[in-house]
């Protein structure tokens, strides 16, 4: 009896493991899916088009292309159901030497452009906090 | 007080100047992150320095801090008025005079002056980590240099020395979300000093004439990027035998508009100093930056 009960829980256990992981996807939940997403990505490019300290590195970029990647982007970021298809992030800034100042730049044209959007500061702060852990890989390539 | 009010208006003119901030290459750091200005002139909190750079300076560029900060106590008065400038997110000098207003003492005790007053010059640099990004927190290393400028009556009360220098170590992490979500800022420090009463009572005593290790620290939450509310702690020394020193504590909100203008309100502890006890007030504290 005691070892049927053991082997019932291995074989629990097992195939607990064998399933995959559920993902959290209550960020992208509460960035308000992907319309919210695509919001919140177009609203920081208008930023980033009118702020001098940063849109010469945009200058040469398919503005379309950038927008639909960054969506992605964002969305896989937050646990959304997407896949991103775009280059690493290390490829997309290779060459252009992109300073400190100007990533954070950057992350204030999105803080301003989720703040218009009514984003919650602790939603916004998850956002920024997956977003900054990849800065290695996008300053000073 | 009317020394006070050209300074404020100091600070005032200073904010007015056509605004560098958006140009390119100034300012590059994220707002809030720069701190206030301390009492001693430092990047930091009000009572202790933090382990950040003055102004918004990033990698390349300069930043400028100017401030003017009131203690209003029982039966003292504290006024700071001071300047910094930081280069490259990773080098400052600061300097700063404080003036301690002895209040209704001097008549009690027939002192032969009614203020003490010392200069304060700083240099702080930041040895590795980041507030922010990388993996370590932001560690620096600063020295002060103080002098005090009306020795007499410290002199009477046992101080030993009218200068002095003092060195700390400090260490500053924002953890993003880590307060329910909101970002949490933490410093912790640590000071090599002999400074009575910051200094404005001398340096060393009859009691103990050699330096201590003191500890400092604070935290903050950022509500969002403009308003933190905190709390702060500075371990202080107790060289003289003719009064107590207290540890010095405070309760502050700090509002960052700008990166151009910042206010820090806080209820502050300061305890026994110079005979009289319960010396707990108001701090506040203004700062300018370009």
């Amino acid at each position: 009896m005691r070892r049927a009960v053991l082997v019932a829980g291995l074989v629990a256990l097992l195939s607990a493991c064998t399933q995959a992981p559920v993902a959290d996807d209550s960020l992208y939940q509460a960035l308000g899916g992907r319309p919210g997403i695509t919001r919140i990505v177009e609203g920081m490019l208008l930023n980033v088009a009118r702020d001098p300290r940063i849109v010469q590195h945009f200058r040469n970029v398919d503005p379309e292309r950038l927008r639909s990647k960054l969506v992605e982007k964002f969305c896989v970021e937050s646990g959304g159901p997407c896949t991103y298809t775009g280059d690493t992030m290390a490829e997309a800034h290779k060459g252009q030497q992109i300073s400190p100042a100007e990533f954070n730049a950057l992350v204030e044209n999105l803080m301003a452009s989720m703040d218009s959007q009514g984003v919650p500061t602790p939603v916004q702060n998850r956002l920024l906090a997956r977003l900054a852990a990849e800065r290695g890989e996008v300053i000073r390539k | 007080m009317k020394r006070f009010a050209n300074v404020l208006l100091g600070v005032a003119l200073t904010l007015s100047v056509p605004a560098f901030a958006d140009e390119a290459g100034r300012q590059g750091r994220l707002l809030a992150t720069g701190g206030a200005s301390s009492i001693d002139g430092a990047a930091g909190g009000g009572l202790t320095p933090w382990a950040m750079i003055a102004g918004y300076g990033d990698e390349g560029q300069v930043g400028v801090t100017v401030f003017a900060t009131r203690v209003q106590l029982p039966d003292y008065r504290l006024d700071v008025a001071g300047a910094a400038v930081g280069y490259g997110n990773r080098v400052e000098l600061s300097v700063a005079r404080n003036r301690f207003d002895l209040g209704s003492l001097v008549h009690t005790l027939s002192l032969p002056e009614n203020t003490l007053s010392q200069d304060v010059l700083g240099a702080k640099v930041r040895l590795f980590g980041d507030l922010i990004y990388d993996r370590l927190p932001q560690v620096s290393l600063g020295l002060e240099y103080k002098h005090q400028r009306d020795f007499l009556i410290p002199s009477l009360v046992g101080a030993r020395r009218d200068e002095d220098v003092e060195g700390y170590l400090a260490a500053s992490r924002l953890f993003m979300g880590g307060a329910f979500g909101y970002n949490l800022l933490v410093n912790a420090g640590l000071r090599y000093s002999r400074a009575n009463e910051l200094g404005l009572l001398g340096f060393g005593g009859d009691r103990r004439t050699s330096r201590s290790l003191l500890k400092e620290w604070a935290v903050a939450v950022l509500l969002n990027p403009r308003w933190a509310v905190g709390l702060e702690y500075r371990e202080k020394p107790d060289n003289l035998s003719f009064a107590g020193e207290s540890d010095w504590a405070d309760l502050f909100i700090g509002w960052f508009p700008t990166k151009h203008v910042s206010v820090v309100l806080a209820y502050a502890r300061l305890g026994e100093i110079a005979t009289l006890d319960n010396q707990n007030g108001t701090y506040l504290s203004i700062q300018g930056g370009f």
